[in-house]
């Protein structure tokens, strides 16, 4: 039974979602989620914790069914064609989904095996593999006593045996410390370049601004913006302007000077009496001095940062990436009652 | 390997469904999963390595004087009421795991490969079928230590320990469901129980159907478990095949027929 080309096939689009909605309980941890990804790029979905991305992939994926809206990989639907989605694509969840108690040969020789290649060539396979991941040392022992991110890559590495065109990515390098999450980025971009479209999920700006050729930030289960990492960051200023005040009366009056000398929205830490606003140019810095000290206001601190998925948040939804964190525990206890 | 070798979208031979041969090679690569496992976790064969021996010597000295006189003319009888009874409650270990194995990642991976949808569920099943085989062993060989002979020979006591076998991989779908569709292990052993006792322990397993109350006697003939029995008995004590054997297999069927799909669409649902 195989499907013609171009019968309901395409390359056009990699990914194709219109308002896809997930509810668990009165939580949408999805709530109307348009993607549109072309073929060979590195898309990022960037979002806190609870955004609704893990939920989003799970769809994408065929492994949760949404409640609304619809979802077209290569122009297979999700819902209608699963199993044909299946063959043209590769998950890596966010927690490790390899048999903990097998070795990492016996996990992908299992996987191959499933895959239909045959017993000499799921050996043959496994063996490149383990190879390209640099885990053949490890190959025999079980995956108890690896490393979080010798996990990681078996896990890729197990996504990666039908050498599917479409790869999700659940925070790939999430928990991984720099060395690791270097190697990790360096292999997203090897597999793009063979061909592959890769769609990853990541909570860090860095992360997309490295790696993706085009990024959609989510906030509780909506796409807020979409577009190139470098419009994006245009839209929050290219750096960030920390000040700490000594007076914590003063904080508001501050405020006020800091928005109307750089002209952009701010955020207030009343705590720790610091002030954060995108800084579009470093010269009005100096402007911003002067006009504290004409206001008498005492400055404990300046720094400037490069910008943060808090201040892309900011000035996105205006409001606070934190303020989501909250729905991620419901996201994911809704998901278990499923 | 990450090379060049790429093949796009539209030049790939896609299938819509996973035809009959597929589905039976991902359910035996399923299944070779499953008996990996448990060499590597050897210690989870601790209940049909110690069941099978605890209970036909408990159950033969406990009841043989008063049902049978002695606990020899009582062994023809316990041997095979044992051995289904350990048979069928080692089956409800298959749920318990299953339900533990799913809420596992790798079980995200089975459901995003284009693979059989049966097959996670039938390999596991099909694996446990060891366990099965290694309860039956036991409690035959316990019988042999204290002086079981059966007549039937050794060739129909393999015969009945297959039939027992194939019974309790058929039941083990009843609690397979029961493994899907519960939210923790330990609710799956609780639900398991409750159907299993009255299945196990109202039938002719350990004392004749006669000596209960009418009600009871109905419930006892016609209970399924009841059938195994009695073609295990009929198999062992004297080689003969009858009602009670077809009985069986048709009853099997049945549950395979019910549970089978049932388990297969909550499975998909549970995600």
């Amino acid at each position: 039974m195989n499907v013609k080309k171009n019968m309901s096939g395409n390359d056009e689009w990699a990914v194709e979602a219109q308002g896809l909605v997930k509810k668990f309980g009165n939580n949408h941890a999805v709530d109307g989620v348009d993607l549109h990804v072309r073929p060979g790029v590195i898309y990022g979905v960037l979002g806190p914790n609870g955004a609704g991305k893990t939920t989003t992939i799970r769809m994408l994926a065929t492994l949760l069914r949404p409640d609304a809206g619809s979802a077209k990989i290569f122009g297979y639907d999700v819902v209608k064609d699963p199993q044909i989605v299946r063959q043209l694509i590769g998950v890596t969840g966010q927690y490790a989904s390899v048999d903990e108690s097998l070795t990492a040969t016996e996990n992908l020789v299992i996987f191959s095996r499933l895959l239909g290649l045959g017993r000499a060539e799921a050996k043959k396979k496994s063996s490149e593999l383990l190879e390209e991941f640099s885990l053949t040392e490890a190959a025999k022992r079980p995956l108890k006593n690896f490393s979080g991110g010798m996990r990681r890559r078996l896990d890729l590495a197990a996504s990666l045996i039908a050498q599917p065109p479409l790869i999700f990515l659940d925070e790939p390098t999430t928990g991984l410390d720099p060395r690791t999450r270097n190697q990790m980025w360096e292999t997203i971009r090897r597999l793009v370049k063979s061909g592959s479209t890769v769609l990853l999920t990541t909570q860090y700006l860095q992360e997309a601004d490295e790696l993706a050729d085009r990024v959609a930030v989510i906030d509780r289960g909506r796409v807020v913006a979409e577009g190139t990492v470098d419009e994006l960051k245009m839209s929050v200023g290219n750096a960030s302007l920390q000040i700490r005040i000594k007076d914590r009366q003063a904080l508001n009056s501050a405020r006020q000077i800091v928005e109307k000398v750089l002209q952009a929205p701010s955020v207030i830490l009343p705590e720790a009496g610091r002030i954060t606003a995108p800084m579009a140019e470093a010269d009005r810095v100096t402007d911003l001095l002067i006009a504290m000290r004409e206001a008498e206001i005492k400055l404990a601190e300046v720094s400037v940062q490069k910008p943060s998925l808090d201040e892309v948040f900011l000035t996105i939804t205006g409001h606070k990436a934190e303020a989501s964190q909250k729905t991620e525990s419901l996201e994911k206890s809704g998901e278990m009652k499923q | 390997m990450i090379n060049n070798s790429m093949v796009p979208v539209s030049k790939r031979q896609l299938k819509k469904n996973s035809g009959l041969g597929q589905t039976v090679r991902n359910s035996l690569t399923m299944a070779y999963r499953g008996l990996l496992k448990i060499r590597r976790t050897p210690e989870q064969l601790f209940d049909v390595t110690l069941q099978p021996i605890i209970f036909t010597l408990m159950f033969t000295y406990i009841f043989g004087g008063a049902i049978s006189g002695n606990v020899q003319s009582y062994l023809p009888v316990i041997i095979p009421g044992i051995l289904v009874q350990t048979v069928i409650t080692t089956s409800i270990v298959t749920g318990v795991q299953l339900r533990e194995d799913m809420d596992k990642g790798v079980f995200d991976r089975f459901k995003s490969l284009p693979i059989a949808r049966i097959a996670p569920l039938a390999g596991a099943l099909l694996a446990d079928t060891i366990r099965y085989t290694i309860a039956t062993v036991l409690t035959f060989a316990m019988g042999y230590i204290m002086g079981y002979r059966p007549d039937g020979g050794l060739g129909n006591v393999i015969f009945a320990g297959v039939l027992v076998i194939v019974c309790s991989w058929a039941m083990s779908w009843i609690f397979a469901f029961f493994g899907v569709i519960a939210r923790t292990a330990s609710s799956v052993q609780g639900i398991s129980m409750l159907v299993l006792f009255p299945l196990t322990f109202l039938s002719n397993a350990f004392v004749p159907v006669k000596t209960m109350p009418g009600w009871l006697r109905w419930f006892a003939n016609v209970n399924p478990v009841s059938h195994l029995i009695t073609a295990v008995r009929h198999l062992t004590n004297s080689g003969s095949v009858g009602w009670d054997f077809a009985a069986t297999l048709i009853g099997a069927a049945v549950v395979v027929i019910i549970f089978a799909p049932l388990t297969v669409r909550a499975y998909m649902r549970r995600t």
